[in-house]
């Protein structure tokens, strides 16, 4: 991104051809990938946020360590009503509930105007000052947040990325079938992918989880119970399929119009081949591209799903469900949804930063791009 | 251009059957487990089971399944056996709050996407390109409903300040004031994503259009560089962002922007479908699914005319 | 402007010690580095050299098209005693397209697909002429007619993808004179084109050139393009010009040998038939690492031990004006050169 800004776009085609021009000694050994890596390299603001993506992916990794080294805790494990000690004070993890003034968030003296009633108001963040325990706070179940924050990301993250592989997959194949031969075998693919455009993508979702998430899918062989991860994992890679499929479609069609692909026909290699060995290796750069992003988007359709209750289901915690347990509690509490929707919004945004980064780098014109 | 319409209208209604037969089988075939049941809803009685099972022909073949559930759709009866009130119904009564929240956040969107796009590809590389475009990404990394309910929460229910009434709609026929400020925070916080998304699409579109031969042909004409940038690169540009804006217009519309509504209380036609999910109350998601799919397929049918109408080279002649 | 002019031809541009130089991140691009050539009224100037050779980037930087913030220019180059480089961006404009018109390469993608052929040169017409619509709009059929485009009166209204290629570098001609500019630059104008129409556009540009009065730069990587229109040709190589001369004086005796290899890559009915088309080796030298000394010696086969000073761009021959860079004495080159050229002792030379 900020290679990117930090270039002006040089609008000269022959100037193109001049800095291509270079002696075909130093061009020698230099590969696409090489060169893209080269300028990946030099884009700083793409790397540190690939950083930080690898600290956010390492944390939630590390969720069980900090729950039984930490928090002392576990990410369903209840304490209502246990107490901590905060800097020396007992105090109870969940208190009595009673009214609450909205808008200071104290407890009012008389009900009225502006309070609302809480059945139970749990502890707020406690920032290691208890040893580890509630570092974000609990939730109304008394359960750590933080310990949840940490599972409910591996969560999210193994939705977002296991949907995503899966989605790749998939779609990788239809448009590779659909650009290579054509014909009938595209029309269905294309229509299918029409067919998907048509609905909403956050209500074909909700459409496809809540209805799997009464009884879960049981076909083909495949059975996948009720409240499992698989559930929003396959709902959301199916749903995104023909968002990723349409634009490599159009792609492997160019592709398959390039002399290199009738060079590999005509020398008689099969359907196969052409496709797995001559066009693949040619999309491969946009897939990375679009792996990163769609983690990114898909991340985000998780929490949604989730938030409204269509997508991983409690009591397994993720930040969409984080989320919606901390908007009934945000008067008192506002860290419960404060924290999950940061967590997204770090993670999401550092896979688009680096995403952007990834396609400049890959993309050719980038070439020409001239810093100041 | 008739005949155009005509078999885009057809396509359109092939499309419509498909997606009946979609739903079809994303509620009644796909799940595991008893149809009736899963229709029925969370508290439902075993004779109301059985009684659902004999009105939606559960116990006869697909074909006639299928059949009833067209009928009972297009018929105006899909009904809530958890709350016992007609989908159709309900869908119209939210519709008012969903075209509002739509209408008046597509101006917000469109018009700030356009400024955001054009803004950071003429200065491109310099630092207000920089900064619109760490915002933008910001923009698009946040989700909705988390901006939603924080904002709702600071702004509107007094965690910081109370600007805004918190949540609710009111009919602009009852009271426009009223309907004004309860939409504006609503309009924001759903343009927001769009505004970084159209931003980054326009400012990628602009880029390459610069770049584009008959814009170095338009500056050897000697035109001046606002016309330059208006008549030929703008031109162009725009036209991608008119597809994009047609569908996401309709997703919204359909009830896409469930999670806005939910957050807000909008009592629109997406926070019905919401409302549904909680009980497990399938018919009002069938109904909204469809009602949803019903304005993509118009939508996308007005999008493909007029992008015949900016783009000569796919006109019909 | 020389006095007692009336026998004298006009000299429209005159270019001198031309540089233009672009900073990238792999280091200086020097596109072009010291032209020098003039131009007179009913002249065409040929501008020749393979691409890389910094062809384009002159004529681009005469119309003011490289101006960017990591381009740099040195030297001046002057229209009707004007440097148009110190002129200002909004100055440039008043020139292009009213002194200074310009077609380009590829007539597939030099015309605005969304807009109808009459409407882009009303455009052109309008941005230089307050006429209203319909006088410009008139003009345009007028112009349409005159490029020999069939029923201008309703091809007017036509939008470019419904023009065949030939008809739309035909179009793009009449944009480019639409405003009866004195100089004409012609970038690679029949390079995307079909052979037969390639004679037809060269035809038709000869012809355009006497009927406004104007001159022209025609710039190509094919001397035979330029075989029968020009009257004076420069050829270039990374960046420098490395001859100069009248068209006969070029074709009957080069000097460069680079200029051969350009020479032997025509076929030619007039001489026995090679065995095969003589081609240069090798690839254009990096701008951005140029080699030191004369830049064609790292592919030339008469290199020696005095190339690597660059020579100067001096006349070496009895002719005047005739110019080139190269150290070989001009007995020994030409024996050399006949050799190369008719082909059949190629390999021994």
């Amino acid at each position: 991104m900020a290679q990117q800004a930090g270039e002006t776009e040089f609008t000269l085609d022959t100037a193109a051809e001049l800095a291509s021009d270079e002696p075909a000694s130093t061009i020698r050994g230099r590969s696409p990938w090489y060169l893209a890596w080269h300028r990946l390299r030099r884009n700083y603001v793409a790397f540190a946020f690939l950083v930080l993506f690898v600290v956010v992916l390492a944390a939630c990794a590390l969720a069980p360590v900090y729950a039984s080294q930490v928090a002392h805790s576990g990410p369903n494990a209840n304490h209502v009503l246990e107490t901590v000690k905060v800097n020396g004070h007992e105090v109870s993890v969940v208190s009595a509930g009673g009214y609450i003034d909205k808008k200071t968030g104290k407890p009012c003296t008389v009900s009225g105007t502006g309070c609302e009633l809480f059945s139970a108001i749990p502890i707020g963040p406690t920032w290691f000052s208890a040893g580890g325990k509630f570092v974000l706070g609990a939730d109304a179940n008394g359960r750590d947040v933080a310990v949840r924050l940490l599972y409910g990301g591996r969560s999210s993250l193994v939705v977002g990325i296991g949907s995503t592989a899966i989605c790749v997959f998939f779609a990788v194949i239809l448009a590779l079938l659909s650009g290579y031969f054509g014909g009938w075998i595209d029309f269905v693919i294309t229509r299918f992918f029409d067919l998907f455009y048509a609905f909403p993508v956050v209500l074909l979702g909700i459409a496809l989880g809540s209805a799997l998430a009464i009884n879960g899918f049981h076909h083909f062989g495949i059975n996948i119970e009720s409240g499992s991860l698989w559930i929003p994992t396959l709902v959301i890679s199916y749903v995104l399929v023909p968002y990723v499929g349409r634009p490599l479609r159009g792609q492997v069609l160019s592709l398959r119009e390039k002399e290199f692909v009738e060079a590999a026909i005509s020398q008689g290699a099969s359907p196969m081949r052409v496709m797995f060995s001559e066009l693949l290796p040619n999309i491969t750069s946009s897939l990375l591209v679009f792996f990163t992003l769609i983690i990114a988007n898909n991340i985000v359709l998780e929490a949604a799903l989730s938030f409204l209750g269509a997508g991983v289901q409690p009591p397994t915690a993720s930040w969409g469900t984080l989320i919606a347990d901390g908007q009934n509690l945000i008067v008192t509490r506002p860290w419960l949804a404060l924290a999950p929707g940061i967590a997204i919004v770090l993670t999401v945004l550092s896979l688009n930063v680096f995403g952007d980064g990834l396609r400049d780098a890959l993309d050719p014109r980038a070439k020409i791009k001239i810093e100041h | 251009m008739a005949t155009f319409l005509v078999r885009r209208s057809i396509g359109a209604i092939l499309v419509c059957i498909a997606v009946t037969f979609v739903v079809f089988l994303i509620f009644i075939v796909v799940p595991g487990g008893d149809p009736a049941q899963r229709i029925a809803g969370k508290n439902a009685t075993p004779q109301n089971i059985i009684n659902i099972r004999h009105s939606w022909g559960f116990d006869q073949p697909f074909y006639t399944q299928y059949w009833v559930m067209l009928k009972k759709m297009f018929g105006g009866n899909l009904v809530s056996y958890t709350s016992q009130q007609n989908v159709l119904t309900q869908i119209v009564q939210g519709m008012p709050a969903t075209f509002s929240l739509t209408i008046g956040a597509s101006i917000i969107w469109l018009f700030f996407g356009i400024l955001v796009g054009v803004l950071s590809a003429i200065t491109a590389g310099r630092l207000s390109d920089r900064v619109i475009t760490v915002l933008a990404l910001i923009g698009i990394s946040m989700p909705v409903f988390w901006l939603g309910i924080i904002t709702r929460y600071y702004l509107a229910e007094g965690g910081l300040v109370t600007w805004f009434p918190d949540g609710e709609y009111v009919g602009i026929t009852q009271s426009p004031v009223q309907w004004l400020s309860h939409m504006i925070l609503p309009w924001l916080v759903l343009a927001v994503l769009f505004i970084g998304f159209y931003g980054r699409v326009l400012r990628g579109n602009i880029l390459d259009t610069i770049n584009e031969d008959y814009v170095r042909t338009a500056k050897s004409k000697g035109l001046t560089p606002r016309r330059i940038l208006v008549k030929h690169v703008l031109r162009t540009s725009l036209i991608p962002i008119v597809t994009l804006f047609g569908l996401d217009f309709a997703a919204v519309l359909g009830g896409g922007a469930i999670l806005t509504e939910t957050v807000f209380d909008l009592h629109g036609v997406g926070q019905y479908a919401e409302l549904s999910i909680n009980n497990f109350d399938l018919p009002p998601i069938m109904g909204v699914t469809m009602y949803g799919a019903f304005f993509i397929v118009v939508f996308s049918m007005i999008v493909d005319l007029f992008y015949a109408y900016l783009d000569p080279r796919i006109r019909p002649t | 402007m020389e006095p007692g002019g009336a026998l004298m031809a006009e000299r429209l541009l005159e270019v001198e010690d031309l540089s233009v130089h672009f900073a990238t991140v792999d280091g200086t691009v020097k596109a072009v580095d010291g032209v020098s050539f003039e131009l007179e009224r009913g002249k065409v100037l040929g501008i020749v050299g393979e691409s890389g050779s910094g062809k384009s980037v002159t004529a681009m930087t005469l119309m003011g098209l490289t101006r960017d913030v990591n381009a740099h220019f040195g030297g001046e180059v002057r229209y009707k005693g004007r440097n148009l480089l110190e002129l200002s961006e909004s100055e440039m404009q008043g020139y292009r397209g009213n002194e200074i018109g310009m077609i380009f390469q590829d007539p597939m993608t030099s015309l605005n697909p969304v807009y109808r052929i009459g409407e882009q040169i009303v455009e052109a017409i309008q941005a230089h002429d307050k006429v209203d619509k319909r006088v410009a709009k008139r003009r345009a059929v007028e112009l349409l007619k005159q490029v020999g485009i069939p029923n201008p009166e309703s091809r007017v209204d036509d939008f470019p993808h419904q023009f065949s290629g030939g008809m739309r570098q035909r179009a793009m001609i009449a944009m480019a004179l639409s405003c009866n500019p004195d100089v004409l630059i012609a970038d690679e104008p029949t390079t995307a084109l079909d052979v037969t129409i390639q004679a037809q556009i060269i035809e038709l540009i000869g012809r355009l050139k006497d009927d406004f009065n104007s001159a022209v730069i025609m710039i190509t990587h094919d001397l035979g393009v330029v075989a029968e229109i020009a009257d004076e040709i420069i050829v270039m190589y990374a960046g420098r010009v490395v001859e100069q001369a009248e068209k006969r004086d070029l074709f009957y005796d080069p000097q460069m040998p680079y200029t051969w290899g350009l020479l032997g890559s025509i076929p030619r009915l007039d001489r026995p038939k090679p065995e095969r088309l003589h081609s240069i080796k090798g690839a254009p030298p990096s701008v951005i690492n140029a080699p030191a000394g004369c830049k064609f010696r790292p592919r030339c086969p008469h290199a020696f031990e005095k190339c690597v000073d660059e020579p100067a761009l001096e006349n070496r021959v009895e002719k005047p004006g005739h110019l080139d860079r190269c150290w070989l004495d001009v007995e020994v080159k030409r024996a050399l050169r006949d050799a190369t050229i008719s082909g059949d002792t190629q390999e021994a030379a």
